[in-house]
């Protein structure tokens, strides 16, 4: 068989249909629509069955902390009866150390029930350890692509970590150096194996999350008599927004403020060999976050059912200094280790229950495991290998790629509010351009509205401002 | 000599791509260099050196060919050096609380 790249790209859709057992084409309704609650529906799972699922590897049921020292600490800093209470859900608390046990759990067990041998993802983060965990505990074989080294085979010491983990719990692992042939590779192996594609972005994947929604709003409920005001989830995908999101709707927390945060490394190129190692984060940043938002069907299914757009109420941006002081904080306030890049919502939540009432309450919905590689100590002294400079002082002098600037207190925290409007705008603007061909029908426009949480009537301005733009 | 023997833990080195089988619309720092990867196994061969053709069983049973690479690959990624930066973060918010609570 050619495995040249372009014959294997040319084979992705053949490949996709035997590696997820989901025949896409059926959702479809034009160039631009699609049937997403059907896609979702596709493999039949109710949320007390992905509830027991779960289960039965032990994962979710984590602990839900109030982070009493540091609201106490937001609360010295915010206006007179502002300073909302931080709880946190404790997702470290899961077998391999993250929420990603959730949605691995589900499309492992998924991969058996269909009679697959083994899985494959690609993943550089805490998704490929907890589809190599969830796939022991299963009886099934992985194989875990990791983007690790740029070409000097320099790597970033928490993705180093990722291919140790993965190697603990019995995956064979693909260490490979910066570039999207990523996705060719993988459909290599997928081709080569006959394995399950367990993407981050199939039903089964959402679906585990749902359960982080519903039981963080069932919790707080038990707790505290009532749900949460907002719940703050670190974005890169789409699919912890995606699935934190509907589960609290199917929880009956319809009220909640949904606020997808990520840590901006705007100016990085992230297919960049010389950009690769001059981020201290690896995901739940802006280069996945914006692209996926405006754009979601980038990914490796031919439809992405991770859409953050369609859920998130508001979008905030924080500086990776922010998220070392907060990951800092909580350690020596809270007595919790925890890995850096899952305190990205938390640093954002430092900033938001400022904004809420003292009565109200933020849940920061994830936290994730701690290691070598995987501390601000070991991402600050390798980004200063790295020609970073690391430094005190205000935030806003950050730049992703050259400085590092840790703040010096917390009312220097600011959050950058990246305006959805925008990103709604962009999202019509990119599906209108690749659809071209395509006159946009009125279940089009329907579909667009629900796609990006906007009004039938905003779709159809924003695409007739497009047209004249392009006759302009 | 030999660098490795049957059954040591043993990494490979592939090409997967060289610079112009990749495709076209990357960052020239990218296009510029191949695409490459490393792969973690037991050695199947009866005895090996350093950048030899060899074959591997990796950790979930499956045959696979590369260039020799490590024998014993360690891990080396650490708790990073002492970063005076954060450092004195957990006294002063420590501080900023009791100010607080007083």
């Amino acid at each position: 068989m050619d495995n040249s790249y372009s014959a294997v790209m040319s084979r992705k859709s053949e490949i996709l249909k035997q590696a997820t057992g989901i025949e896409y084409d059926q959702f479809e309704i034009s160039p631009i629509a699609f049937d997403y609650e059907g896609l979702m529906a596709s493999c039949e799972y109710s949320l007390e069955d992905v509830q027991k699922i779960l289960r039965e590897t032990g994962v979710g049921q984590t602990p839900m902390v109030e982070l009493k020292n540091i609201t106490q600490l937001v609360r010295s800093i915010s206006p007179q009866g502002k300073g909302g209470r931080i709880f946190i859900k404790d997702e470290a608390a899961n077998p391999s150390g993250s929420f990603k046990d959730r949605r691995a759990a589900l499309s492992v067990y998924h991969a058996k029930k269909l009679g697959y041998k083994g899985v494959v993802a690609a993943s550089s983060g805490n998704y490929g350890a907890a589809v190599a965990s969830q796939a022991t505990k299963r009886g099934l074989k992985s194989i875990i692509m990791q983007e690790v080294y740029d070409s000097k085979r320099n790597g970033q010491p928490e993705i180093l970590e990722k291919t140790r983990a993965c190697e603990a719990y019995g995956a064979e692992v693909w260490q490979l150096t910066v570039g999207p042939e990523l996705f060719y590779i993988m459909l290599c192996a997928l081709e080569d194996t006959q394995f399950f594609s367990a993407s981050l972005y199939i039903p089964t994947s959402i679906l585990g999350i749902e359960t982080l929604g519903y039981e963080l709003a069932d919790q707080v409920m038990q707790q505290e008599g009532r749900y949460p005001d907002m719940v703050v989830v670190t974005h890169a995908g789409g699919g912890n927004v995606t699935g934190t999101a509907r589960g609290l709707q199917k929880a009956g927390s319809h009220d909640s403020i949904v606020v997808g945060v990520s840590v901006d490394l705007r100016g990085l190129h992230m297919a960049s060999d010389s950009d690769f190692n001059r981020k201290s984060f690896t995901t739940g940043h802006t280069g996945f976050g914006i692209p996926f938002l405006t754009w979601p069907d980038r990914t490796d299914v031919p439809r992405n059912c991770a859409r953050g757009l369609r859920f998130m109420d508001r979008y905030v941006l924080v500086t990776q200094g922010e998220v070392f002081h907060t990951t800092e904080m909580l350690a020596k306030l809270e007595g919790m280790e925890r890995g850096p890049a899952g305190n990205t919502s938390l640093a954002g939540a430092i900033c938001l229950a400022r904004e809420l009432d003292r009565d109200q309450i933020l849940v920061v919905q994830e936290t994730e495991y701690t290691a070598a590689g995987k501390l601000p100590s070991s991402q600050l002294t390798f980004a200063e290998e790295n020609g970073i400079e690391v430094r005190r002082g205000d935030p806003k002098d950050d730049a992703p790629g050259k400085v590092i600037v840790i703040p010096e207190t917390i009312e220097q925290f600011r959050l950058k509010t990246y305006d959805v409007q925008e990103i709604r705008r962009s999202y019509i603007k990119n599906t209108v351009e690749i659809t071209k061909s395509h006159e946009p029908s009125q279940e089009d426009i329907k579909f667009l509205a629900e796609d990006s949480n906007a009004s039938p009537d905003f779709v159809r301005e924003t695409v007739a401002s497009l047209k004249n733009e392009a006759a302009a | 000599m030999s660098d490795a023997k049957k059954g040591d833990l043993v990494q490979i080195h592939k090409i997967i791509l060289e610079p112009d089988q990749r495709p076209e619309n990357l960052p020239p720092s990218t296009k510029s260099v191949a695409y490459e990867c490393w792969i973690k196994g037991f050695l199947l061969d009866e005895n090996a050196k350093l950048g030899n053709e060899v074959k591997i069983e990796t950790f979930i049973g499956r045959e696979m060919w590369g260039t020799l690479y490590r024998v014993n690959p360690t891990y080396d990624h650490n708790f990073g050096e002492p970063q005076k930066e954060i450092l004195s973060i957990g006294s002063e918010v420590k501080h900023q609380l009791e100010k607080q609570q007083q």
